[in-house]
């Protein structure tokens, strides 16, 4: 049986407050005028009662008693909005203390709640900050079920943005033999360039299509920088013959370099795409018993969608089997009269595109930053490398394994705060038995 | 603008502490990539095990510090076998990955909440260094006139460099022996060694471990320096900054990577320095292109840029020779 745990929280408004709970609580910290005295604030909402919009309900007629030193200070009754303002007459150390016999009925606090909290006035006026820490650590009981699909949907999503990237990866490498260590960066970019024209869009007159249009402008710019890249750097460098070793080298310059301009414009701050914050979990697309926000349904399709014309077009059209003979035997290719530059930077473009558009995809699933594509890349590498480098059905494969592992794992053991462990520890193994990975074949290896 | 001051920073950090771990770590790498052409992108993991095997061993299990000293070598070299067994038969780029997810791995580890008991989580461990700092000779810091160094600073540095000088000597010694050269014609051609009877494997393993224990003293260094060890410093960015200093100094060159780490050090700090005085208030550049934060993040977009003309461009770095290096893959 499932026990109910009545959450209460308590807390002083601040700019604290308002960076953990969001615009609700900074709502109601400007709708009560404070007096002008030295004053402490208090907050009282219900989180384990919300209303139709997820914000906790405010508790009324609670009385708080703030005492100094063991004597009593002031005394105040929370309002309708759930906010109470007790004026103090000095600056100092106070103690605030609930007083539980008031709570209504019904909302009780659960057995982690302290009733009590410490708050130092450091500062003239009613601003003063400082958190109630009141059942922040309780959590709901979960069934392992839940957990699962839960975290089914997060690693079904997941595979699906790392899935595009692998096969950007494996593009690459399969036409030119290169490990690009700046891959992440390729992410990142499309995910940056989404967020700065969604920037421009939302406030227009097409800001209802704001992120789709944006996500579209950074995947074009996205293969665009792929084709720039290879006629800037990588093709010259293939000409005069440079090794694999040092353009791996090379590439990992090119990523510090990237790394760095993106946090020189965008900092090291996480920014969010205009319309991540109306998506509400409260609005379900239920598929095969797993409930997907609307932004997660629109990933898993757009994913899907160009992972299938991907394919198709890597097995059907004229490009699509110029780029696999090149990248089956590059000299053989050249001698039966295919144009190996030109598909190297087709390679590029496209592959390059496609990691772009899985940035802008795994942008509006998390949030974008500087660094995203950094911490994906080994996951990436991992994905690519368990399917078999090269391959375009290993991508798929290893991605879709790696993803749900990275996400499943914490479930099966694998401590939570370090999930990339799962996916690099199976790279490690793979490549260690099975260094061609599972559908790459043996020839491959060099 | 102040030149002089310029000057000061990036003359204390060359010459600083942070030369020294770069310098060890990195004459490692030269063991690994410049003489045998192992392309080990993990030496961040071999640091990070000098650094934990001290830390972990006085801190977490009460052991002596000179045990701890001795674990900060020994951890390296099971790190090295562990590691080398496996993957020392994969192709080249392989062997870069396997290691570059292997030291994340560890990373990983040392900074996880539910290992916090034995590793300290991110906040690392400390509270190992007294007797390392109680061994000072020294009653006051120096005074160079452009630069100065504090009492621990100094002490920190003697030991070191000569640390460091060790390093150079041994390498040098060893090169110019048989076993060297079986490494170098290693880099050149695997098969024509093998061909000769050489157990190629076994020579690899030999210079892995050798470089691995050469990083792990620059981890057993950093941990002396700072009297703490905390996961975030052994990212894979240090793994590509040692590379750096070893690329610009040069490859398979025995001070090659001194010199790398000490320009290396003396071009960030310079620029950084360059860059804070050049921005924000009473800077030429105006905030609109460039606040404070933008110019402590510019050296770095200046470095990526710089470890990829240096790759282009001359590979052998300053002093290296271009027939030396092991670039040539595949």
């Amino acid at each position: 049986m499932r026990k109910r745990l009545y959450r209460v929280l308590v807390a002083l408004i601040g700019a604290l407050m308002v960076l953990l709970v969001g615009t609700p609580v900074a709502a109601q910290a400007t709708e009560t005028p404070p007096p002008d005295a030295t004053a402490i604030q208090v907050t009282l909402q219900d989180e384990a009662n919300k209303d139709a919009q997820g914000n906790p309900k405010p508790i009324s007629g609670v009385t708080l008693e703030v005492t100094k030193d063991g004597k009593k200070a002031g005394e105040g009754v929370t309002d309708d909005k759930g906010v109470a303002t007790i004026v103090v007459k000095e600056l100092g150390k106070y103690t605030v203390t609930l007083d539980e016999k008031t709570l209504p009925e019904g909302t009780v606090l659960d057995e982690n709640t302290k009733d009590k909290v410490t708050v130092t006035v450091r500062f003239q006026g009613p601003n003063n900050r400082a958190i109630f820490p009141i059942g922040v650590t309780a959590g709901e009981q979960s069934s392992f079920l839940k957990d699962f699909a839960e975290n089914l949907r997060a690693g079904l999503v997941f595979a699906l943005v790392l899935c595009l990237a692998g096969l950007g990866f494996s593009l690459i490498f399969g036409t030119t033999g290169l490990s690009n260590f700046a891959h992440g960066e390729l992410l990142t970019f499309g995910a940056v360039m989404a967020l700065s024209f969604d920037q421009i869009f939302k406030t227009g007159g097409l800001s209802s299509v704001s992120v789709i249009l944006a996500g579209v402008i950074a995947v074009a710019l996205g293969g665009l920088g792929g084709y720039v890249q290879d006629k800037l750097v990588w093709g010259p460098l293939r000409r005069r013959g440079t090794g694999l070793i040092a353009m791996m080298i090379i590439s990992i310059g090119l990523a510090i370099f990237l790394r760095y301009l993106f946090q020189y414009f965008y900092g090291s701050s996480t920014h969010s795409l205009s319309q991540y914050s109306d998506q509400q979990r409260e609005q379900h697309w239920y598929y095969l018993g797993l409930s997907l926000a609307d932004r997660e349904a629109v990933i898993v399709v757009i994913a899907i969608v160009t992972i299938t014309a991907v394919c198709l077009w890597m097995a059907k059209s004229r490009m699509g089997k110029a780029m696999r003979a090149v990248s089956d035997n590059p000299a053989l290719a050249a001698s039966s009269g295919l144009r190996v530059d030109g598909v190297i930077t087709n390679a590029w473009v496209i592959g390059a595109a496609l990691t772009a558009l899985s940035g802008v995809l795994y942008g509006m699933q998390l949030q974008v930053n500087s660094f995203m594509g950094m911490r994906i890349l080994l996951v990436i590498l991992a994905a690519v490398t368990l399917g078999g480098l090269g391959t375009i059905w290993g991508a798929l494969v290893g991605s879709m394994v790696i993803g749900l592992v990275y996400e499943l794992g914490p479930l099966f053991g694998v401590p939570t705060s370090i999930k990339e462990i799962g996916p690099l520890l199976i790279m490690i193994v793979i490549l260690l038995v099975r260094p061609q990975g599972i559908l790459g074949r043996k020839e491959r290896l060099g | 603008m102040d030149i002089l001051d310029i000057l000061r920073a990036a003359l204390q950090q060359a010459l600083g502490p942070q030369a020294i771990v770069f310098a060890l770590a990195a004459i490692g790498l030269n063991i690994h990539f410049g003489y045998t052409g192992l392309l080990n992108f993990g030496q961040a993991g071999f640091v990070a095990v000098g650094a934990y095997g001290l830390a972990v061993s006085v801190v977490t299990f009460g052991a002596p510090f000179w045990l701890g000293i001795v674990m900060s070598l020994v951890a390296p070299l099971v790190l090295a076998v562990i590691l080398g067994v496996p993957t020392l038969r994969l192709r080249a780029d392989y062997l870069a990955i396997v290691t570059i997810a292997a030291a994340e791995v560890l990373r990983f580890v040392f900074g996880s909440v539910e290992m916090k008991e034995t590793f300290g989580g991110s906040n690392g461990l400390n509270g190992y260094a007294r007797p390392f700092q109680q061994a000072n000779p020294y009653s006051s810091g120096i005074d160079l006139g452009i630069i100065s160094f504090g009492r621990n600073d100094l002490w920190s540095l003697t030991v070191g460099w000569i640390l460091v000088a060790l390093c150079c000597l041994l390498v040098w010694a060893l090169m110019r022996s048989p076993w060297g050269r079986v490494l170098r014609s290693i880099r050149e051609d695997e098969d024509a060694v093998r061909s000769l009877g050489k157990n190629v494997f076994a020579y690899k393993m030999q210079a892995l471990a050798l470089g691995g224990v050469i990083g792990g003293l620059g981890g057993m260094f950093l941990a002396l320096k700072q009297a703490s060890v905390v996961p975030s410093d052994y990212s894979t960015l240090m793994t590509f900054y040692a590379f750096a200093a070893l690329l610009l100094g040069g490859a398979a060159r025995v001070l090659g990577p001194v010199v790398g780490s000490i320009l290396f050090w003396f071009l960030i700090a310079g620029l950084g320095s360059f860059f804070s005085q050049s921005a924000g208030k009473g800077g030429w550049i105006p905030t609109v292109i460039m606040t404070d934060t933008q110019a402590s993040v510019i050296r770095y977009i200046v470095l990526g840029l710089a470890i990829m003309l240096l790759m282009i461009f001359r590979p052998q770095g300053i002093f290296g020779d271009r027939r030396e290096i092991a670039i040539d893959g595949r």
